[in-house]
């Protein structure tokens, strides 16, 4: 009877535990996007000419309503920057979250797969040498190099882990040397150009969100939203993934088909978030990492937990690139990493159940 | 009731031939089968082949399935390290296939499959938490919790102590019959074949070379040629058979 009693009270418990987890969850998600809310809204009152959070608000509800000067500020100048930070951020977490899932790798990012590095390659050829992979608008021949080589890069590494006995650990190697070989070219690159020309290739490589434009924002966007469907329509399988190919085969899974949709599809997001803003290496890494210890690792939480967690962190680094040093604005990529990563180390060394 | 009954199945990793023409009688639900053989005898190949994981020649029958995919297998123990609880990850395995909401009877299902082996207390523990034990246990209710008609258990005892392999192996015996499940186990401990389960069947070098009720199959001459052992089988005070190793061969 009392074995009854127990067995009873323990599926209650499990239950409501369940239902717990799912709702904190759910706040967490909600906190998040609140943050993120407040940060934008902070992100667009920055600048040389200063708006308080009440007068960003209005000019959000009711642009009629403010003056034309700060319409033009918010809504012409700040706002696809802001908005650029929020997809892009959002874009390189989601990526770096689902290579770690089908890689399970914690070291799997578009970084460390060298997918930034062959945009970077990319963006470094039409800068040093204008050499151009598809003639376009002067304005994009930089970021369609980088995607291109980009693209190349992840079906590249696809097309080598498709050979017999490469395991998914020499995937995560395979990328490593890309990255060598990458940073190899771009340094013979820089030997061989103009002063002028290593400038504005090393100031490419430090990642800006103030090459945002509004047509930028929106091909990115178009992107994100495409993307997101088709890898949440997959959100049990990935989260399957995480229990080692042989167990996702054993529920129904096959882990080869996904893990090559998954990688072209996180592919295209990194490639379109690097070649419109250059080398963010921090936030595909760590953001998902952040994610995974707020929300674990159920990809129903886990894919939007990344999302936001990129976009927040993104967001933040985009208050702080104007702050820090009033009057300029530092790269993104400087800040996400020297501020993020301190940051990071404190979670990881305090979360050690939850982090990988 | 559903019936399994494999037909000259075969299967190759690259050249190497694991399975030749495997074939075996029907096999009934409400039965547990144990199948039975030295290391890389083809155990784990067999049953990836039945699952439809390999392919190769032969055919694997299965008739009288009221569902759409009747089998379930559970793979043999790896470690984990995802930031799941044993909640969700057999919900995990429920999930699978179906939308992204979960609804109250699915959650009715990871509890009656985690109470039937006796671990809804372990409900709340992150999987990469748990003993290896408990990890296989957690392991053969993500099978279960698929409400499979015939479950495939690829030696789903190994790291338990003891208590827990009766229990687990009891509780199979308990559920075939109940459910009129068919349930084959890959079994290293020969004992425990003879004590839980209805019929055997044995592989060696990927050819079966035995089948049918267990206590025709598992025998002194079995134990001489295939597992290289002496031993005498003898009933104990209460009927059962039980075996006694007596040396190396």
């Amino acid at each position: 009877m009392n074995g009854e009693l127990a067995q009873h009270t323990a599926k209650a418990e499990g239950r409501s535990y369940y239902s717990t987890l799912v709702l904190r969850r759910q706040l967490i998600l909600l906190a998040l996007l609140l943050g993120l809310a407040l940060s934008f809204c902070v992100d667009l009152a920055l600048g040389p000419a200063r708006f308080s959070l009440g007068e960003v608000v209005a000019a959000l509800a009711t642009p009629d309503a403010v003056s034309q000067q700060a319409r033009v500020i918010l809504w012409e100048i700040r706002m696809p920057v802001a908005l650029m930070a929020l997809v892009v951020g959002a874009s390189l977490s989601i990526a770096g979250a689902q290579m770690q899932t089908i890689l399970s790798n914690p070291l799997a990012s578009p970084f460390t797969l060298g997918i930034s590095a062959g945009a970077s390659f990319g963006a470094a050829l039409a800068l040093a040498f204008g050499v151009v992979i598809i003639p376009a608008a002067v304005e994009y021949v930089v970021p369609i190099n980088a995607f291109i080589m980009a693209m190349v890069t992840a079906l590249l590494i696809h097309a080598m882990s498709l050979r017999r006995g490469v395991t998914i650990e020499t995937i995560v190697l395979l990328g490593i040397a890309m990255v060598f070989i990458f940073n190899s070219l771009m340094a013979l690159i820089q030997f061989f150009s103009s002063q002028q020309a290593v400038a504005a290739v090393v100031f490419w490589t430090m990642g800006s969100l103030t090459k945002a434009t509004w047509p930028k924002f929106w091909i990115s966007f178009g992107v994100l939203v495409a993307v997101l469907p088709l890898l949440a329509r997959h959100g049990w399988a990935l989260t399957a993934m995480r229990l080692g190919d042989t167990k996702a085969e054993s529920m129904g899974v096959n882990p080869r088909a996904l893990r090559l949709e998954v990688m072209v599809l996180v592919s295209l997001l990194a490639a379109i978030a690097v070649a419109f803003v250059g080398t963010i290496g921090f936030i595909g890494l760590v953001g998902p990492h952040i994610a995974r210890m707020l929300v674990g690792e159920d990809q129903r939480f886990f894919l939007p937990g990344s999302a936001l967690c990129g976009a927040l962190i993104l967001s933040i680094g985009s208050v702080l690139s104007k702050v820090i040093l009033p009057g300029t604005i530092i790269p993104i990529g400087i800040i996400t990493s020297l501020v993020g990563i301190p940051f990071f180390l404190f979670l990881i060394l305090n979360h050690k159940k939850t982090s990988w | 009731m559903v019936t399994l009954q494999l037909d000259r199945l075969s299967a190759s990793y690259g050249r190497r031939q694991i399975l030749a023409e495997v074939t075996t009688p029907r096999f009934e639900g409400g039965q547990v089968v144990a199948l039975l053989g030295p290391n890389a005898a083809g155990k784990s190949t067999l049953f990836r082949r039945i699952f439809g994981l390999l392919k190769g020649g032969g055919e694997v029958r299965i008739s009288g399935a009221t569902s759409k995919r009747p089998v379930a297998y559970m793979p043999q123990d790896s470690g984990v390290n995802a930031v799941l609880t044993v909640y969700e990850s057999v919900l995990l395995a429920r999930m699978q296939g179906r939308s992204l909401k979960v609804q109250e009877e699915d959650l009715a299902r990871v509890e009656r499959a985690l109470e039937a082996l006796d671990i809804i207390n372990l409900g709340k523990r992150h999987i990469g938490d748990i003993s290896g034990g408990q990890r296989q246990l957690v392991s053969a209710a993500q099978a279960l919790v698929q409400e499979p008609e015939i479950l495939l258990l690829d030696e789903p005892t190994s790291a338990l102590d003891l208590n827990r392999q009766i229990g687990l192996l009891t509780i199979l015996r308990r559920l075939a019959r109940e459910r009129g499940m068919l349930i084959l186990v890959a079994l290293h401990d020969l004992g425990h074949a003879l004590r839980f389960t209805d019929q055997a069947m044995v592989l060696e070098n990927g050819r079966m070379i035995a089948c049918g009720p267990t206590a025709e199959v598992v025998t002194p001459e079995l134990l001489r040629r295939v597992y290289r052992v002496a031993a005498r089988i003898e009933p104990c005070s209460r009927g059962q058979p039980q075996l006694i190793v007596e040396a190396d061969v």
